[in-house]
């Protein structure tokens, strides 16, 4: 089902290189942007399109740039935005490895829409060895003269940087990005002001992620609307979903918006279905931040519907029976996975990864990882898990930047659907204490195959 | 710009934030502000205690904002109605913040030297639960000294950076700052450096706990034992004009004139602050204001008679002004 727009030449070898690249169509778009089209004319074609960022929140990209100050007498910056930390995340990764110059294109593009002459690669510090291989398409890109002063002998001129993290998952967070970027303590900005009018170094800057970037080249391609007929409704074009977890497929798949879940789950062409012929559990469809879901919520909505891989499909029934598309890290859990220790882990992830600035996530995050510490180890209470969601609704909402959300909501979501495992712990601590992969005698309990909740088929 | 706070409506200049606009109004209106520190720039929007509910953006657009805000780094717009006490949503979460601000607190209030004027009491005598659900044992750090007359315990911090904004904008060169990350970050000095400028002694003053205290005073009274005056000398560095934190006739301790917000009126030197105990070094001009609710004015000293041995030089105050 749909067609493929990012990854149409993956398989190709040597796409790596400029040559191959710009045999196979490559740069196409920039000629056409720089010769052909006005700065205004490549923002409608974005508007246009309808692209939504890919790094998480699934905001207009159009609308983002719209916000960006051209008043002002300061430089403008474009940041790529290339941290990919989110646990289940590794799209990014996959597209800078394979088609850097697809992102360069965009880049290119990109900036020549924003009035940006200099653009940097905020990249994730553990993916040091992608920096050789964006430099070298950088190099390349220049060689050609699709990078550097007056490209294609117009009078728009672009340097682009690679920057390397030191590691941090909170540089992830666009203010904290631009402060680790300046050279500072990654810490996240109080908002307003908005980078669009004080980002780096106190200029307007847009900051967008490595895919809505890349995405830019192709929309240019085939013309905003004809982009805006792939997807459904207001989730246009196609996303790439890593998916990994236990499915016979793992992978990074470029899916059309609108795709159902469960035909992603078990279509041969897609994850190929749960691994060890066991059965799903649950799934936490877009990156370890968004809530988790048990199987049958995520393939159907609480109205009956087929719940499909589309930003709005997904987050159907809010909080109580939906969930978020996310940046599209797809995890999926066998009926072995054990929820409790999985959160536990999550947990801890935020943990470590705080920043420490604001008082609520700052101690919310070690609190929740105390506590669920102690319910796996058999150590819990059953007060302990109201405490839990008391802990997780007093971060949610009120920190400075979305990460004490991303904290808070995986826990309150795990405990919403599956509290009986929670329970469970409590009661059976020599249990939990010796079996980390899942509570069997639960799962032989509720997962049966007429339970409803387990689901294998195909 | 009109703004309406709790149902008070004030007016305020283009460009204030909510906090600000709080303060002019005054009263309990005011939220409580851990980090945010008027005359730090940069400072706020950290310890969240003081977010409030903005029910209406602006006059022109009338909807709620979805989250709460912090008051201390929100702008103000015009025709903005916003909820403090009257909302019960900002009482409960502030009841979380205090919790969490409590979680890792040592609560040794009855040994620290801040007690009687901390501002983590007040805020959780007015805001807090008055039991705790946490068992997990509390993370600690070893006390250290950060220069003679400093000592930093980081058990007590709830990390409201503002002495790092102090040693960035009072001191030309800050020697301590926030290592490491998460609950386990910390102030420190990096490598047990000696914090040595001339006005680091500044950050005991805004530390709104008692995680920096003046090593000078340290366990000498209970500050509600003692009586605060107003106090100045000629000096060269600062205003010298000091609070001087008196029992009988001696001098305890010398902090800056803090006003009704706890925030200090103007920084001064570590030459007052350390050195300068001794009665003959200063000038007093009378007992400062403190406020009734605080137990500091439990000894009632402002009603007491003008003391023979205290005598204002005449003119003097006109004089600087």
């Amino acid at each position: 089902m749909g067609g493929k727009i990012l990854l149409t030449n993956i398989d190709i070898p040597g796409i790596r290189g400029f040559d191959v690249y710009r045999a196979h169509g490559g740069y196409a778009a920039v000629e056409k942007a720089l010769r052909e089209m006005s700065v205004a004319e490549v923002g409608t074609e974005v508007n246009r399109s309808g692209l939504r960022g890919r790094g998480g929140a699934g905001f207009p990209t159009g609308l983002k740039w719209s916000f960006l100050d051209r008043k002002s007498d300061k430089p403008r910056y474009l940041v790529c935005n290339a941290d990919e930390s989110e646990p289940g995340t590794f799209k990014d990764r996959y597209l800078m490895q394979h088609l850097p110059h697809l992102l360069i294109e965009g880049l290119i593009i990109s900036s020549y829409a924003l009035g940006v002459n200099t653009c940097y690669i905020y990249i994730r510090g553990e993916f040091k060895y992608l920096v050789g291989i964006l430099e070298k398409a950088i190099r390349e890109a220049r060689q050609h003269g699709f990078l550097g002063e007056r490209i294609l002998g117009t009078g728009f001129s672009l340097n682009i940087y690679v920057h390397p993290g030191a590691g941090a998952y909170i540089c992830g967070e666009e203010t904290a990005l631009l402060e680790s970027l300046e050279g500072k303590r990654g810490n996240p900005r109080i908002k307003p002001p908005f980078p669009a009018f004080k980002g780096l170094y106190g200029c307007p800057t847009v900051v967008n992620n490595v895919e809505t970037l890349a995405t830019v080249g192709p929309i240019i391609n085939m013309g905003g609307e004809a982009y805006s007929k792939y997807g459904r409704g207001k989730s246009t074009g196609t996303k790439l979903i890593s998916a990994c977890g236990n499915i016979n497929k793992p992978g990074v798949y470029e899916i059309e918006m609108g795709l159902p879940v469960e035909d992603f789950i078990f279509s041969p062409e897609y994850c190929g279905g749960i691994s060890n012929d066991k059965y799903l559990k649950a799934v936490i469809p877009g990156g370890s931040s968004v809530p988790i879901l048990p199987a049958d919520l995520i393939l159907n909505t609480v109205k009956g519907e087929k719940r499909l891989m589309s930003y709005e499909s997904l987050a159907d029934g809010d909080f109580v029976s939906g969930t978020m598309l996310g940046s599209g890290g797809f995890i999926v859990f066998d009926e072995d996975a054990c929820i409790v220790r999985n959160t536990w882990n999550l947990t801890h992830f935020y943990r470590h990864e705080s920043c420490g600035q604001c008082s609520p996530c700052r101690e919310g995050t070690g609190w929740m990882e105390k506590i669920l510490y102690r319910i796996e180890h058999g150590q819990g209470k059953m007060s302990d898990i109201d405490l839990l969601v008391r802990v997780a609704k007093n971060i949610e909402g009120n920190t400075i930047c979305p990460l004490g959300d991303a904290a808070a909501w995986p826990v309150a979501s795990a405990i919403r659907h599956f509290r009986r495992e929670f329970e469970y712990h409590v009661k059976h601590p020599e249990v939990v204490k010796n079996i980390h992969h899942g509570a069997i005698e639960l799962n032989a309990e509720l997962m049966g195959p007429d339970s409803g909740t387990g689901i294998k088929y195909w | 710009m009109k703004v309406t706070i709790d149902n008070i409506q004030v007016e305020v200049e283009d460009g204030s934030t909510i906090l600000q606009a709080a303060r002019k109004i005054g009263g309990k209106v005011v939220p409580p502000a851990m980090c945010y520190y008027s005359k730090l720039k940069g400072s706020g929007g950290k310890c969240r205690t003081c977010l409030v509910k903005v029910a209406q953006s602006s006059a022109k657009d009338p909807r709620p904002m979805p989250k709460l805000v912090a008051s201390c780094s929100t702008p103000v717009q015009d025709g903005m109605v916003v909820q403090n006490l009257t909302s019960p949503e900002v009482i409960e979460a502030r009841k979380g913040i205090v919790e969490f601000l409590l979680l890792n607190h040592p609560l040794d209030c009855p040994v620290c030297d801040q007690a009687g004027e901390c501002d983590l009491q007040d805020l959780s005598f007015g805001f807090g639960m008055e039991e705790t659900a946490t068992e997990d044992e509390r993370r600690e750090y070893p006390v250290i000294d950060i220069g003679d007359n400093i000592k930093l315990h980081m058990n007590r911090c709830i990390l409201c950076y503002r002495c790092v904004y102090t040693a960035d904008q009072l001191t030309d060169k800050r020697l301590h700052g926030v290592l490491y990350r998460g609950d386990v970050s910390e102030i420190s000095t990096f490598i047990s450096n000696a914090v040595t400028n001339e006005f680091s002694g500044n950050v005991i003053d805004v530390c709104p706990v008692g995680a920096l205290t003046d090593k000078t005073f340290r366990f000498k009274s209970r500050v509600w034992f003692l009586k605060p005056m107003n106090a100045h000398r000629e000096c060269t560095k600062c205003s010298g004009k000091v609070a001087a934190w008196m029992f009988g006739n001696e001098i305890y301790r010398i902090t800056g004139r803090k006003d009704q917000f706890g925030e200090v009126e103007e920084f001064i030197c570590n030459e007052c602050r350390f050195d300068k105990k001794s009665i003959s070094d200063w000038v007093i001009d009378g007992p400062r204001h403190i406020k009734r609710q605080s137990v500091i004015s439990a000894n009632h000293y402002e009603e007491l008679k003008k003391q023979s041995v205290i005598k204002p030089i005449e003119g003097f105050m006109e004089k600087q002004e």
